[in-house]
């Protein structure tokens, strides 16, 4: 991969819900290889539309998208980059369908046209590296809430990716859940794109935040997450701290 | 919830190529439904049990199983006798019964415990997943085996998404009573499971999408015929095709 290529190039990019209010709003966005970003924002400001859009999930109505410096108009034109971007949904359930959890980890393998020896071996491997290797024959329906996203983030990257968009990778985690996940994404070396309202979580795996308000980037994006005072959720029992 | 609770065991059938089972399976149903002779029904209900005998299964949920099937033959023995028309009969009051009616009810109860007994040990003995792969190896549509697979894994979700409706009726003093404020809130419940089960299919298809979907899915377990497979199986279609025989030669 060439150093600071462009993965993401968004400009005046608007979107719409057939009937709804403008989501995206003139909207640019940049992301290069390597860059680890977050984005906040309140409830229904558009950052899952975002993501989507990205991927090509949804179709922008108006702007310019590029992806890894092609212009992309129909949501046709993104067949060919999707196994190039992971995208991991917000509910594990809808990423996870296959009966067992080897089957799902080598369904994009698969799809890239592996074999299936080598898809297996690949699933294996993705599925070791997240320390989650003893599930490999279980069923996914069975698995608990932080099993599943482990799955699910291990689906994603034995795609071999060459940039992420995660939404709320941490949403219904428990601390031991949450901090395995940071902790694979620190030591990843890809780009990626992070939607959270963790904001430690986000402080811990981002370097830069953008703000997500009335359909596009505040203009003062880039803020840095600062220290705060805040509660500690079991009064004197200890918590780690991610910053 | 969808327990597969034959599937554990170590007998023949459940060693064998799921691919045979099932058209072993499909084979005898086809001739034992079509059947009109008494003889070969009862046929099939003894080499249904043999097979259920065979794969050596709990009996207590296969009693289970049993008796809801036997709860429609029920209702037929309750209709039949008093509706068919025909030459014997015996009145008692207004009511008539004919014998051909029970003579139906009876012959239809033998194919329907037959075919059960027969599914059971050679379906139900194979998980879902890998059955669904052997039909798409016997070159059934992909499309309907999809359909299955997904169904299956996501009939729990759903389940899981009707609960969840209800408790939030029952946390809020919802009684089922018979009433339009009860039937009004059923309605609600399913349609809203509807909308949810359709909505969750889109972004099923979505995330499937994403991982390079293009209209196949990958089979990982692989299937061979043994020796034993052959043999078995051919076992089983003999006496299949001797059952179809006997009825055959029996009309010419």
């Amino acid at each position: 991969m060439v150093e600071n290529q462009l993965i993401f190039e968004l400009h005046q990019v608007c979107f719409a819900y057939p009937g709804g209010r403008p989501l995206l709003n003139n909207l640019d966005f940049h992301l290069r290889a390597g860059e680890k970003v977050g984005v906040v924002g309140s409830n229904g400001s558009g950052k899952t539309t975002f993501l989507h859009l990205l991927m090509g999930l949804l179709a922008h109505q108006q702007g310019e998208v590029k992806l890894f410096g092609n212009k992309v108009v129909s949501r046709h034109d993104f067949a060919g980059f999707r196994t190039r971007i992971g995208l991991l949904f917000q509910d594990a359930d809808d990423q996870l369908f296959s009966p067992t959890v080897i089957e799902d980890v080598a369904f994009g393998p698969l799809n890239q046209g592996k074999s299936v020896a080598e898809a297996k071996a690949l699933a294996m491997r993705v599925l070791a590296r997240l320390d989650i290797a003893h599930l490999a024959e279980r069923v996914t329906y069975q698995l608990s809430g932080g099993e599943k996203k482990m799955v699910s983030l291990a689906t994603v990257l034995a795609m071999e990716p060459e940039v992420l968009l995660l939404d709320e990778p941490t949403t219904g985690l428990d601390e031991a859940t949450r901090a395995k996940i940071s902790e694979v994404l620190k030591g990843l070396d890809l780009a990626y794109v992070v939607i959270s309202h963790d904001y430690d979580f986000l402080a811990d795996v981002t370097g830069l935040t953008y703000y997500m308000h009335e359909g596009r980037f505040a203009d003062d994006a880039g803020q840095v997450i600062h220290n705060h005072f805040h509660l500690h959720p079991f009064g004197s029992y200890p918590h780690q701290h991610s910053h | 919830m969808l327990k597969e609770h034959f599937i554990q065991g170590k007998s023949l059938l459940h060693r064998l190529d799921p691919r045979g089972k099932v058209l072993v399976a499909c084979f005898f149903s086809l001739v034992v439904a079509l059947t009109h002779s008494p003889v070969v029904a009862g046929g099939g209900v003894v080499f249904g049990l043999l097979l259920v005998l065979i794969a050596r299964l709990p009996w207590r949920p296969v009693g289970r199983r049993l008796a809801l099937v036997n709860i429609f033959n029920l209702f037929l023995w309750l209709i039949l006798p008093l509706t068919y028309a025909g030459s014997h009969h015996w009145q008692w009051g207004a009511l008539v019964f004919s014998y051909e009616g029970a003579a139906l009810a009876a012959l239809i109860t033998l194919k329907a415990n037959g075919i059960f007994f027969c599914f059971l040990a050679l379906v139900a003995t194979s998980p879902v997943v890998t059955m669904a792969y052997a039909l798409q190896r016997l070159g059934v549509p992909a499309k309907l085996v999809h359909l299955l697979l997904f169904t299956f894994r996501y009939i729990h979700v759903i389940e899981q998404e009707r609960q969840r409706l209800v408790s939030a009726a029952v946390v809020r003093g919802f009684k089922p009573r018979v009433d339009l404020h009860t039937y009004r809130t059923y309605a609600y419940l399913v349609g809203m499971l509807l909308v949810k089960s359709f909505a969750r299919s889109q972004r099923v298809y979505e995330a499937m999408l994403c991982r390079g979907f293009h209209g196949r899915l990958y089979c990982m377990s692989e299937f061979s015929l043994t020796r034993e497979d052959v043999v078995a199986v051919a076992i089983m279609l003999l006496s299949v095709i001797f059952l179809g025989g006997y009825e055959w030669l029996k009309i010419s």
